[in-house]
């Protein structure tokens, strides 16, 4: 075992005998995400690497402790990228922190979540064991899709040591189209969008403005701007604005993270019916809405529950949850697999669930 | 090969059972008579016998519920059901329980043109969807070969593929959330056409959980838009490793076809008879490589395809010029199975998966094979996910021949797992390679899955003895696996 695993795995099984809980840290850049937990940090930026990238099998294997940047670098050198756009903040995440959390960017409606790009991973678990799940190739049903679980469990399970994941050709070509509009008629073209064949990957609309990103070969964006309309964006221009909202560095996003704030992300069936007076900005073809809203937190949550969605309280938590409640069956689930992988709760404790 | 009979339990109660499950089911949805319940012994893999105590066809949620809670409560074992289509044997009953058929539950309740989804029961037909979906110009992507006839229900039981899975992706990708009940009858959600829920992702973890983990009674399906057109290269090389590199510059200029497809000489020839798809007799490989999207998008990909293929050394290259040809370019490779058995009395398929960059080798590995367990095997190939389908011909009515062909396909098997492949890429575990589970992963890793399985269903009562073997049985394994070839007692069944 290498020696920064083996040291891992030290710090874990000490943890475990002593049943004193660890929390399992990249860079930090998510510190804000998941409710508080408590624990000793374990930082897992010793644990750094590409191990293996096959640009012809569509496979990079890397270890958790790897930023995000060096990845994405790699990959553009031969064309290639994650589709998921996974979110930095501002700054470099470690690929652990990125799977470990689930989080996806502007893509995600048309190309894909985190999970969708997890062929295999390995988890260092409560033991210190090392285990193996899934593998680097696209298909594989053998055993249950414990890699899949592990993306967006917030280490709860255990420390993801390394990942496989499938990675696809850049776009030969993008276009963003802008257009005025406002909230409702908006929504109401994502909605007569949705059904067509047309090669968008990502829509956003804030303030009055929507973005419309294009992807593909020439000719289908071509036959896709003069259908669409709109004026479109230099390229440099669309770059910028697109990983603004990837990053959440754009405005928005750093007016509603003042303090005394409440930042809703909502996450709720595409169609659902706009409360054009409410949301501040939606995204991923309206199934992502944000939200500044000083209301009670069960009242917002009632309410998107009523459509069949679910409210993260993104910034300014404090009493409330982050996340949203889950059905008592389901959270029974949780406690079962948690003190089945984790009898003694020293990974990351409380951060998915309270109290767990 | 006939059926283990079912395990007589006490007659006592057993008729306790069947008087329980008539109080919930209408009197034609249990069936108990050996005549009713023979049809149910096995599922597409008719190798794996086994009778079951009784066949129950619930038509309501509730009705599921309520069988689940009485074998819960009495300790009988649940083997879940779409349309038998699997390939593994996950579909086999157990000889102390019962079948749950899930093929009553077949309403669409609902197409949502605008959300583009589809609630659907898990008893409804893969292509029904589409069918139900086609006159807004919508489809369900995953499409299996069984795509006909399997379930639904049983697509989200096996993470089922299909050929346009590179491009579109497995059923895990296509399926947005989940209705069911555990064994003890508890009602649970996953995922729902929201993208994210909260907690852990237990949709994905259910998706390819072999009815081990849930019984599921509603599917919230994607629905995407139908392309405009759809043309299919088809090209031929003199060399299997040709057609492979082939395939890597595909990807390598950018290139993510909707389809990607390899099949050797021996089973070119053995469909063509069948479905005269106008295939190049003398190639030892042809490959087809499908293009989707507007008519200029195709337009740009195929020229680009053609160029790739021709460099790499394709010695003809055809492309369809109508949507009958490109089907019937198709009709060869979707009916590679039912050809396979007309060229022979028995086919065994098998469904490893490995890094491309091996085809080469494994199929030359393969060949030997053939030799050594004097059998023939031809091979179709998921070539853009490296998921390889070699169909083992043998006869099951001479002696020895099928533990020959079980014996040739667990080999393939360890081949794929120690090129950094895996012993299935879309057609389950099941009965079949329970064995060599043993072989891809360690006691702790089996160890987890059995955590997983004791937090969903603690009695081990639903498809118990399916998809991950317990130690004692590799331990037997190992031992077997020590005298490859001399196997101890090599006519007593092992399974």
């Amino acid at each position: 075992m290498e020696a920064a695993l083996a040291q891992m795995r030290d710090r874990i099984v000490a943890a475990h005998r002593a049943k004193s809980p660890l929390r399992l840290r990249g860079a930090g850049t998510k510190d804000f995400y998941g409710e508080s937990v408590a624990g000793e940090p374990l930082d897992t930026r010793c644990h750094s690497g590409i191990i293996d990238y096959e640009p012809t099998e569509l496979v990079i294997t890397v270890r958790c402790g790897t930023p995000l940047s060096v990845i994405e670098a790699t990959l553009a050198e031969r064309g290639q990228f994650l589709p998921f756009e996974p979110p930095a903040f501002g700054a470099d995440p470690t690929i652990g922190g990125v799977i470990a959390a689930g989080l996806s960017g502007p893509r995600r409606a048309f190309a894909g979540a985190a999970r969708d790009f997890v062929l295999g991973a390995s988890l260092l678990d409560a033991n210190g064991e090392l285990l193996h799940f899934g593998g680097q190739v696209m298909k594989n049903v053998a055993g249950f899709d414990v890699s899949r679980l592990l993306c967006g469990s917030l280490g709860i399970l255990g420390l993801i040591t390394q990942v496989s994941l499938k990675v696809l050709p850049k776009p030969r070509a993008e276009a963003t189209l802008r257009f005025e509009q406002d909230a409702g008629k908006a929504f109401d073209s994502f909605n007569r969008l949705r059904s067509r064949p047309l090669p968008i990957s990502a829509t956003c609309w804030h303030d009055g403005i929507v973005h419309i990103r294009l992807s593909g070969s020439p000719s289908a964006l071509r036959a896709a701007r003069e259908s669409l309309g709109g004026a479109m964006l230099d390229n440099d221009a669309a770059q910028t604005w697109w990983q603004a909202l990837r990053n959440q560095t754009h405005a928005f996003f750093s007016d509603a993270a003042a303090p005394g704030q409440r930042l809703w992300r909502l996450s709720v069936p595409p169609a659902a019916p706009l409360d054009v007076s409410a949301v501040d900005l939606f995204e991923w073809s309206g199934a992502l809405r944000w939200m500044v809203s000083d209301l009670p937190a069960d009242t917002v949550r009632a309410r998107v529950e009523k459509i069949g969605g679910s409210a993260t309280l993104w910034r300014g938590h404090d009493d409330a949850t982050m996340f949203h409640p889950l059905a008592p069956a389901t959270l029974a689930l949780h406690q079962r697999l948690k003190r089945q992988f984790d009898p003694h709760g020293i990974f990351n404790r409380g951060r998915l669930v309270r109290g767990l | 090969m006939s059926a283990v009979p079912a395990t007589p339990q006490e007659p006592a109660k057993t008729r306790d059972l069947l008087a329980a499950l008539g109080r919930i089911l209408a009197l034609d949805s249990l069936l108990s008579e050996r005549e009713q319940t023979a049809p149910f012994d096995c599922d597409g893999l008719a190798a794996f016998r086994q009778a079951p105590l009784a066949v129950t066809l619930p038509q309501t949620e509730e009705q599921v519920r309520a069988i689940l809670q009485l074998c819960s409560k009495s300790g009988v074992p649940v083997v879940a059901r779409g349309a038998g289509t699997g390939l593994s044997g996950g579909a086999m009953p157990c000889a102390d329980g019962i079948v749950l058929s899930l093929a009553k539950l077949n309403r669409i309740l609902e197409i949502d043109p605008v959300a583009c989804i589809a609630r659907v029961q898990p008893g409804v037909r893969n292509l029904g969807v589409s069918e139900a979906a086609a006159p807004y110009g919508l489809y369900y992507a995953p499409d299996p070969s069984s795509q006909i006839a399997c379930t639904i229900g049983g697509n989200v039981a096996e993470n089922s593929g299909g050929v346009h899975c590179l491009k579109y992706g497995l059923t895990v990708h296509n399926v947005l959330g989940l209705r069911g009940y555990t064994i003890d009858g508890e009602p649970l959600a996953f995922g729902g056409a929201a993208l994210d829920t909260a907690g852990l992702d237990l949709l994905a973890l259910t998706i390819g959980s072999e009815g081990l983990l849930v019984v599921v009674t509603e599917v919230t399906l994607k629905l995407v838009p139908k392309p405009k057109l759809a043309q299919v290269v088809m090209a031929s090389f003199d060399d299997v490793v040709k057609a492979g590199d082939a395939v890597a510059a595909i990807i390598a200029a950018g290139i993510i076809p909707a389809g990607l497809e390899m099949m050797d000489r021996k089973a070119t020839n053995a469909v063509e008879p069948f479905v005269k798809a106008g295939y190049d007799l003398t190639a030892e490989a042809i490959l087809l490589a499908e293009s989707d999207g507007t008519p200029g998008e195709v337009a740009d990909e195929i020229t680009q395809l053609e160029q790739v293929v021709r460099a790499a050394g394709s010695t003809q290259c055809v492309v369809s010029r109508s949507e009958a040809e490109r089907l019937r370019f198709w009709s060869g490779r979707k009916n590679a199975f039912p050809a396979a058995g007309r060229v022979s009395p028995d086919y065994y398929c098998m469904d490893g998966t490995i890094p491309r960059k091996h085809l080469g080798r494994v199929l030359r590995a393969i060949e030997d094979m053939e030799k050594k367990y004097s059998l023939r095997c031809m091979n179709v190939f998921h070539a853009g996910d490296g998921n390889l389908h070699p169909l083992i011909l043998f006869d099951a009515n001479q002696p020895g021949e099928w533990q020959r062909a079980d014996q040739f396909g667990a080999e393939i098997l360890e081949l794929c797992v120690e090129l950094g492949g895996t012993i299935t890429g879309e057609h389950g575990v099941g009965i079949e390679k329970i064995n060599s589970m043993c072989v891809q992963f360690s006691p702790q890793e089996r160890d987890a899955f059995f955590a997983v399985k004791h937090a969903f269903d603690p009695g081990g009562l639903l498809n118990p003895g399916k998809a991950i073997p317990a130690l004692a049985r590799c331990a037997e394994y190992g031992r077997m696996h020590v005298h490859r070839g001399q196997l101890p007692f090599a006519d007593l069944p092992r399974f």
